[in-house]
């Protein structure tokens, strides 16, 4: 769909692919311009330009992470100083502390999240976020979305929703509680991932 | 003509909003790569989500046994769906008859993550299904063709199955199910607006979901797969013949080893393309369930043809 020559970004953009919306995450990278590769064995995340952990369910992703041999690789990578974006589930995985229930991830960003902290599907829907570093208006579709209860030192608050931070990053990563890839067209959140991608991939080789 | 988009999907449902639609459509999306297990008890529940299922359907009988007891198959005891939902952290669904829009009310008000409109269950309307515009809840629907799937989702459900024949550990209505779905999909392509409006009288269905289908060659909900899946390769087999997500009845608590079974059908589905990690995981298995010969099986006690 996009080509390396309008993508700028040299590397495709790696998205777990084990279980959950990853086909909406390319679909999304690749209206941006990048191109993707889906990341099912340990082979398939040599050369990457980016990663991103999909929306699912965190418990299935963890499972099929240890039986197939992905968790140490994965964490490697999502250590390497790679550009990073992660939703809902993906978010799951990288929380320093999950509650109900406790969960073990790779604690990477120093965040308190609550699994289902909004409720049941029955309270899923798209609501309006407060944020400084998005247009006016930028809204976020939550799916039995992760509530983030606690940010630690060093992880930046991007936007809100009500008093909930719910996009936070910390250096190259970046994780969203709601699903910018669901929605049509081009999206902010997912612009400014694709943004640290292309940046990244101008620094010299092992540069991060 | 008022257009919603959800990513690439663009139709316009009556009573849907565009938010709506999205975080409907966006549920069955997380979804997607993952396996539902049916399950009839807080212990199996648990069995499930420790094998990595992606969510839970909660009913009082497996289908193979709702077959072999016969009688009225009802909506599940609340009692026994809240057990569940009190015990695991992934999703929960449920059944509710053809056409019983209150039982389907009443999952809706314990908060039920989705409904399942069920040929599972005996029908309590011969004529008309639920309006599930009227819900905010998810509903699934199973199909056995274009028309009744696109008469689903006309009337609101925001994903199709692939009926099967339930609780027969036999694959091939499934397939047969997967394969007439798809081909008549393709069947579309290339056909002028009279031709398409004929369809669209034929199915039942307004002739803009038929045209949105025509031209862009899938169905606008997720495309799951459900009825007679009893063993990690029959889950491989549906994935690569286009489902997005696979049901497992019967076919887990019904073998030998549900928790080995359960695991391997989860990563069967994970890796569905791979022959080499299909034999792996294929390997020690136990028994799985007994299946039936839809052949030799009585029109009347076939489920996939209920519904309108």
């Amino acid at each position: 769909m996009a080509s390396e020559a309008e993508g700028g970004a040299t590397l495709p953009v790696g998205v777990l692919a084990l279980q959950g919306d990853f086909v909406d995450h390319e679909a999304a990278l690749q209206r941006h311009g990048l191109r993707t590769r889906q990341v099912r064995t340990v082979a398939d995340l040599d050369s990457l330009g980016g990663l991103v952990l999909p929306g699912g369910e965190s418990t299935t992703m963890l499972k099929l992470l240890d039986v197939d041999g992905l968790w140490e690789p994965l964490g490697a990578v999502l250590r390497s100083g790679l550009p990073v974006f992660a939703t809902c589930a993906g978010m799951i995985l990288l929380a320093e502390q999950v509650e109900n229930p406790v969960q073990r991830s790779y604690a990477l960003l120093p965040i308190t999240v609550v699994r289902n902290g909004y409720g049941r599907q029955f309270h899923s829907g798209t609501f309006v976020l407060n944020s400084a570093v998005l247009p006016a208006g930028t809204s976020g579709t939550f799916i039995r979305a992760p509530r983030i209860t606690r940010v630690g030192i060093g992880c930046d608050v991007l936007a809100a929703r009500g008093a909930d931070p719910v996009l936070v990053q910390k250096g190259p990563i970046m994780a969203a509680c709601f699903h910018p890839e669901l929605q049509p067209g081009l999206n902010p959140v997912v612009a400014r991932f694709v943004a640290a991608v292309r940046k990244h991939a101008m620094l010299p080789a092992g540069g991060a | 003509m008022a257009s919603l988009q959800t990513k690439d999907r663009s139709v316009s449902i009556p009573g849907f909003t565009a938010e709506e639609l999205v975080s409907k459509i966006g549920f069955f999306e997380q979804l997607k790569g993952g396996v539902i297990m049916d399950v009839i008890d807080p212990e199996q529940a648990r069995i499930a989500e420790d094998a990595g299922a992606c969510a839970v359907m909660a009913l009082e009988r497996v289908p193979a046994d709702i077959r072999k007891h016969g009688g009225v198959a009802r909506a599940s005891d609340p009692d026994m769906i809240a057990s569940i939902q009190r015990t695991v952290s992934i999703p929960v669904m449920a059944k509710v008859r053809i056409g019983h829009f209150v039982e389907a009310q009443m999952l809706e008000s314990m908060e039920v993550d989705c409904i399942d409109e069920s040929e599972v269950l005996t029908p309590a309307d011969d004529e008309f299904q639920i309006d599930k515009r009227m819900f905010k809840t998810p509903f699934v629907c199973g199909c056995r063709d274009l028309g009744e799937a696109l008469r689903r989702i006309h009337e609101g459900a925001s994903m199709i199955r692939t009926k099967g024949e339930a609780g027969t550990g036999n694959v091939v209505e499934a397939v047969r199910h997967m394969r007439t779905l798809l081909s008549q999909i393709r069947g579309l392509l290339g056909m002028d607006v009279l031709q398409l409006e004929k369809k669209a009288v034929e199915m039942r269905v307004p002739f803009d979901l038929v045209a949105w289908v025509a031209e862009r060659q899938k169905l606008p909900v997720p495309n799951f797969s459900a009825g007679g899946v009893a063993t990690p390769a029959d889950a491989a087999l549906m994935m690569q013949l286009g489902a997005e997500t696979v049901f497992v009845g019967s076919g887990i608590f019904k073998s030998g080893d549900p928790s080995q079974r359960a695991k391997a059908m989860v990563r069967a589905v994970a890796h569905f393309n791979e022959p080499k990690i299909l034999v792996e995981i294929s390997r020690g298995l136990g028994e799985a369930m007994v299946g039936i010969d839809i052949n030799l099986m009585p029109a009347h006690e076939r489920m996939a043809g209920r519904g309108v």
